[in-house]
């Protein structure tokens, strides 16, 4: 188990100060300016060796993508924007860093500002967090106040960093969504290339960071990249914040190593499943955008990106959604196509056109009201929405679908063929629209 | 996607109090000359919340006209996020998770509390008190269920303490915001397993532990 001196977030509950003397004391703002002045190519260079990959779903390399950014030029100013619209059904880990340990992000921000030569740093809050972004905000001017960030702090590097939020869009969590909606336009996602490197904000040349990515960043460049990289498998390195919910005795958030096994994580931190272990049925281990996993190839997995690939799911946000043999599984996965549906920014026609049809026939199987035929015909849908949208949005409406269909078809055969005996069932109830 | 018009009563017109005005001047200089319109999110939201948590057409067109921006790209801003309450809303209105990991812990025993006591989504109970709406994934998973009342988040909910809630709220009463079970944040119930080097067991007896108020005062 991961010990308490090599925890990165160790106010994660909100038990100690959140303020700058409290987040100082637990470490924050330690000579930065030490680590400032070995240079950008050093940060850079650490962040690669640490194996950091990027906390907000995709996993890439944060350090590689700090490097992506080009020369600094007058003309046009580098931004750094953090994206901290998080709306992944099951995540709430970012949440947390922005109410309890803020000071973590505000440092972390200008290190990597530093990294890539911006300036200015601009964090996009998705809306609903307002006590986490007004925390945030108060972290902001208490930086500002001892002159740790602006135009002229100690550190020596002018820096800016701006507070901003959304207002209830999930497609405002895709990067170029991101850019836009800050740019004060409808969030729908941009084609790429031009990647945001190159042509992001306002134009100019911009990297989108997930708030953990960027609050890990300091602690790692304090202890060294062979600290961070000693934990978890070989590339999947680090440690991570799980999100774990749904049917387990004590949902919780929590620092793990990476690749710890997910029947010890649940045990040491959750209380067990719901009912026992036998009485686990499934889960989603990394948000609602990846494919559920049945619960004999879970239990043993080790917790990282590479092993939950191979089960052709994913860590993602590592948003755990523990479902127990009590989970009507097709409503489930049935209620998650609703929120694609609402999401869905409506620009591409498969995934506007497609997430709605591809929750009404679910809805419909839910019941039983369907035709076998119809399973396949629901794979073969949503393998033509997969791939076929500009965002990643697409993809991720079919993914839970496509689980559902490889885990469970059995379950809405036998929905169908209870319903073909006897035509009653309760209606699957939604939102109105 | 969904279906969002404006209402059909507006009122005539719509100002900022100059306390807003200054806060919506300071917005806008968060951003790059020439670069206003990205203000126009925080101002949008600005004026639904001076205006009883919903945007009248009149704030929209004042938005418009303070960014220099045409009143249809403003009016796309207002329509395409959730969050523009586009007709009026209850004195406490209540946005109901209800995506997965909410469902899950039990939000449709919270949303059948909702229409029984308020009735249907999107409708002003009869003495202004109320109203509700099923929305999507509100990023408090770990405490889930969960409502946002106007501005704060109640978690760990049941159908009995959430009840208690709205008579509470009703009563005008104060309430206690985050979880009603007395948990702090996300911690798991019961007990630390882990920081407990710095905070002990229960949280509040380790050598990093704050003073319980420091720590709960949940408005900055």
């Amino acid at each position: 188990m991961l010990a308490d001196k090599d925890r990165i977030f160790t106010n994660l509950y909100g038990f100690g100060d959140w303020r700058l003397k409290g987040a100082q004391a637990r470490g924050a703002w330690d000579n930065t300016k030490g680590l400032l002045e070995k240079g950008k190519d050093w940060v850079i260079s650490e962040m690669k060796a640490s194996g950091l990959r990027g906390r907000g779903g995709a996993g890439f390399s944060t350090g590689l993508k700090w490097s992506f950014m080009p020369k600094p030029d007058p003309a046009r100013p580098s931004y750094l924007v953090v994206n901290a619209d998080e709306s992944e059904p099951g995540t709430c880990k970012d949440r947390e860093i922005m109410r309890n340990d803020p000071h973590l992000l505000v440092e972390g921000c200008l290190i990597a500002s530093f990294a890539m030569g911006a300036h200015a740093c601009y964090v996009y809050v998705r809306g609903e967090y307002i006590l986490e972004r007004e925390r945030l905000q108060a972290a902001v001017d208490e930086a500002y106040a001892a002159r740790l960030i602006g135009k002229d702090n100690i550190h020596g590097y002018p820096f800016d960093m701006y507070v901003h939020h959304g207002a209830g869009a999930y497609i405002c969590g895709e990067e170029t969504a991101l850019l836009e909606s800050l740019e004060g336009k409808k969030g729908m996602p941009r084609l790429k290339p031009p990647f945001p490197a190159n042509m992001g904000l306002y134009g100019c040349p911009t990297t989108v960071n997930n708030v953990e990515s960027i609050a890990v960043a300091p602690t790692i460049l304090r202890r060294g990249a062979s600290w961070f990289a000693g934990f978890g498998n070989p590339n999947n390195a680090g440690t991570k914040l799980f999100c774990i919910s749904g049917h387990v005795n004590k949902p919780c958030n929590v620092e793990e190593a990476m690749s710890i096994p997910f029947r010890e994580l649940i045990d040491r931190h959750c209380g067990g499943v719901r009912g026992g272990w036998d009485n686990l049925m499934a889960v989603i281990p990394g948000g609602s955008s990846v494919r559920c996993v049945p619960a004999d190839q879970i239990i043993d997995c080790p917790m990282d990106f590479d092993n939950l690939s191979k089960l052709k799911s994913g860590l993602g946000t590592a948003a755990v959604i523990v479902m127990d043999k009590s989970t009507d599984i097709v409503r489930v996965i049935a209620r998650l196509s609703y929120f694609y549906k609402h999401e869905s920014c409506g620009q591409c026609t498969p995934c506007r056109e497609g997430t709605g049809w591809m929750w009404r026939v679910l809805s419909r199987m839910a019941e039983g009201r369907a035709q076998r035929r119809e399973i396949d015909m629901l794979l073969e849908v949503s393998k033509q929405i997969e791939g076929h949208t500009i965002c990643a949005l697409g993809d991720a409406a079919a993914w839970p679908v496509q689980g559902l269909i490889t885990h469970f078809r059995h379950e809405i055969e036998k929905r169908i063929d209870d319903y073909a005996a006897n035509p009653h069932s309760d209606p699957v109830h939604m939102a109105a629209e | 996607m969904a279906v969002r018009r404006l209402a059909e009563q507006q009122p005539a017109s719509f100002a900022f109090t100059p306390d807003n005005k200054a806060w919506c001047d300071a917005q806008i200089a968060k951003y790059p000359e020439g670069r206003q319109a990205s203000a126009v999110i925080p101002l949008l939201w600005k004026a639904q919340a001076q205006h009883n948590y919903w945007l009248p057409k009149p704030a929209i067109e004042l938005v418009a006209d303070m960014l220099a921006m045409p009143y249809i790209r403003v009016l796309e801003i207002a329509t395409f996020y959730s969050m523009f309450n586009l007709e009026p809303v209850g004195e406490h209105f209540i946005q109901l998770c209800g995506t997965t990991p909410c469902q899950l812990n039990g939000a449709e025993e919270i949303k059948k509390v909702c229409e029984k006591r308020i009735g249907e989504q999107r409708h002003v109970s009869a003495d202004g008190k109320f109203s509700w709406l099923e929305v999507e994934c509100l990023g408090a998973c770990c405490n889930a269920p969960m409502v946002q009342i106007n501005d704060d988040y109640y978690e760990d909910l049941t159908p009995e303490n959430f009840a208690k809630l709205l008579d509470d709220l009703a009563a005008g009463r104060p309430v206690s915001i985050g979880s009603q079970t007395g948990r702090r944040t996300s911690e798991p119930a019961g007990g630390l397993t882990s920081l407990t080097e710095f905070y002990g067991v229960d949280g509040v007896s380790g050598p990093g532990s704050a003073p319980a108020s420091a720590a709960k005062d949940a408005k900055i």
